[in-house]
């Protein structure tokens, strides 16, 4: 493919919205939460403040070098999956560079920021990032399997790799959803979506109220400012990539935002109902229903 | 190193030297390796008007509030964030690490052990930070004026921005306290923390004087 200065530029807007629609949609959610809490919760643009607040820290202090790239490469974790991420269905300039990657390739992104935060955290010397990391990785491990294997029973299904192709083939209807003809591998990922997108009962890594903040413990200023930064891109991708392989992708960009904003809602819906778990419960808990989903729905498209 | 300041340090924190499990010997000295101790910066705000205004209001209306109950004042914490109070409507939210938070309320008396804390926690809190002093004690000693063990005025220690006077202070004074204090970020006078730094040795002084067994670097950050 030639390198296309209008397609960058397209992609440079979608990352805009992107981010825009991740914070606008995080304070939604937290406003749900506040309500079901009745309380009248955050105003709506406390988000952006936050973010400038912390861009505006004057000093930061550093641990070493590998605390500097841990945000830097959560971040291009972050942006990474943002680029091999079809947005809108048949579009090719709102596809970003999806063409070039697969779900591997975002399944690899995933758990690159992951690790890079790992190292990071890891350099800051905190006992509770440390905590914060070994807890964060189980858990991810946990939930890496029923996704996994969700994927692969879609692989299996549409016989490819490519999130585009998956999208194109369940055009034409709602009885072509993968929620519809492959409905295990729908709940293997949706359950594993509850942890991916860090919601109660799955926050025990980043809560305030247990080891104080987990692995971003020391990050604080523009470090942190990044890391909400690629948070919000990063909450709008996950239920993105949830709505290309389940729910049929979007054909224009209010699709997009309802079908994000309700598989997001999704975690949320639990999140406000169930209380946290601890990290040997969570673990335990994706190595059952969820698991046992995923290998039936490859036992059944082998 | 005066021998009364060694009596009071833990021999864990000694110099020494050890053989790892390689059989090399290196030595470890744990004041020095796990606190950094170099002195503080000022850090001016930026010199253009308009850009130092737009952060300031951003600032006021971001405050993110160190979670450390420091004395009884911190009962009428729960209140402002729950429903009756909500203080989440202001902008006001907590953390729990002194390193992403602005604002640290002094809830309270003081005890001289508590103090040593304080410290360390506000010294790793980054600059712009603000300190909201609640209740009587922290004024002039309150109920607690002639105790042996708490301080009688807080502002010789650390810096205070905004006091909330009172014995206890509603949760309704505090919402006060915190408009009172956003008023004073969006004025550009809450400079404390660069004052902190400007009177270090001062500070220091009176720190050292009333905390026995100083046995930290004099600044951790």
């Amino acid at each position: 493919m030639e390198f296309d200065f209008k397609h960058l530029g397209f992609t440079l807007l979608g990352l805009l919205i992107v981010l825009n629609w991740g914070l606008l949609m995080s304070a939604l959610m937290q406003k749900i939460g506040a309500r079901v809490a009745r309380r009248i919760g955050i105003r709506l643009y406390q988000p952006w403040i936050d973010l400038i607040k912390n861009y505006a820290i004057r000093s930061q202090i550093s641990h070493g070098i590998m605390f500097y790239l841990g945000p830097v490469f959560r971040f291009s974790g972050g942006v990474g999956i943002f680029l091999f991420m079809p947005l809108i269905v048949g579009s090719v300039m709102w596809s970003n560079y999806s063409f070039q990657g697969d779900l591997v390739l975002i399944m690899y992104f995933q758990f690159f920021g992951m690790l890079g935060m790992a190292l990071g955290a890891g350099e800051s010397g905190h006992p509770n990032s440390a905590i914060g990391i070994s807890r964060g990785l189980a858990q991810f491990t946990a939930i890496e399997a029923p996704l996994t294997l969700a994927i692969i029973s879609l692989a299996i299904q549409y016989n490819t790799l490519s999130i585009v192709d998956i999208v194109e083939a369940q055009q034409g209807g709602i009885q072509n959803w993968s929620a519809w003809t492959n409905p295990f591998a729908t709940i293997a990922g949706m359950l594993a979506a509850l942890g991916s997108m860090g919601h109660s009962p799955f926050n025990l890594v980043k809560a305030p109220n247990e080891i104080p903040i987990g692995p971003p413990t020391e990050y604080h200023g523009t470090f942190l400012g990044v890391l909400r930064t690629n948070a919000a891109i990063l909450h709008v991708m996950e239920a993105a990539l949830f709505m290309n392989l389940f729910f049929g992708g979007a054909n224009n960009w209010f699709e997009f935002i309802l079908k994000t904003f309700l598989i997001y809602f999704w975690s949320v819906f639990v999140g406000v109902v169930f209380p946290r778990f601890r990290i040997e419960q969570s673990v335990a808990w994706f190595f059952k229903i969820p698991l046992i989903a995923g290998v039936v729905a490859i036992i059944l498209f082998m | 190193m005066s021998d009364e300041k060694n009596k009071f340090e833990n021999p864990d924190y000694a110099k020494r030297t050890v053989i790892g499990p390689d059989g090399k010997s290196f030595v470890v000295d744990p004041m020095q390796d796990y606190f950094l101790d170099a002195r503080p910066k000022v850090y001016e705000p930026v010199s253009i008007p308009v850009v130092e205004k737009f952060l300031n209001w951003a600032r006021s209306e971001s405050l993110w509030v160190l979670g450390f109950g420091t004395g009884c004042g911190s009962i009428e914490i729960p209140p402002l964030m729950t429903p009756r109070f909500d203080a989440f409507r202001f902008g006001v939210q907590s953390r729990a690490t002194p390193r992403q938070s602005n604002v640290f309320i002094i809830s309270g008396y003081l005890s001289i052990k508590t103090l040593k804390r304080v410290v360390r926690s506000y010294e790793q809190m980054q600059n712009p930070k603000y300190v909201l002093a609640l209740g009587s004690c922290t004024i002039n000693g309150g109920m607690y004026f002639d105790s042996y063990n708490t301080i009688n005025r807080l502002d010789h220690y650390i810096p205070v921005d905004v006091y909330v006077a009172g014995c206890m202070p509603r949760p309704e004074a505090l919402l006060a306290g915190f408009n009172k204090l956003k008023s004073l970020i969006r004025e550009g006078k809450a400079e404390n923390g660069n004052k902190y730094v400007k009177d270090f040795d001062w500070y220091k002084a009176n720190q050292k004087k009333i905390i026995k067994d100083w046995n930290m670097p004099d600044y951790n950050w």
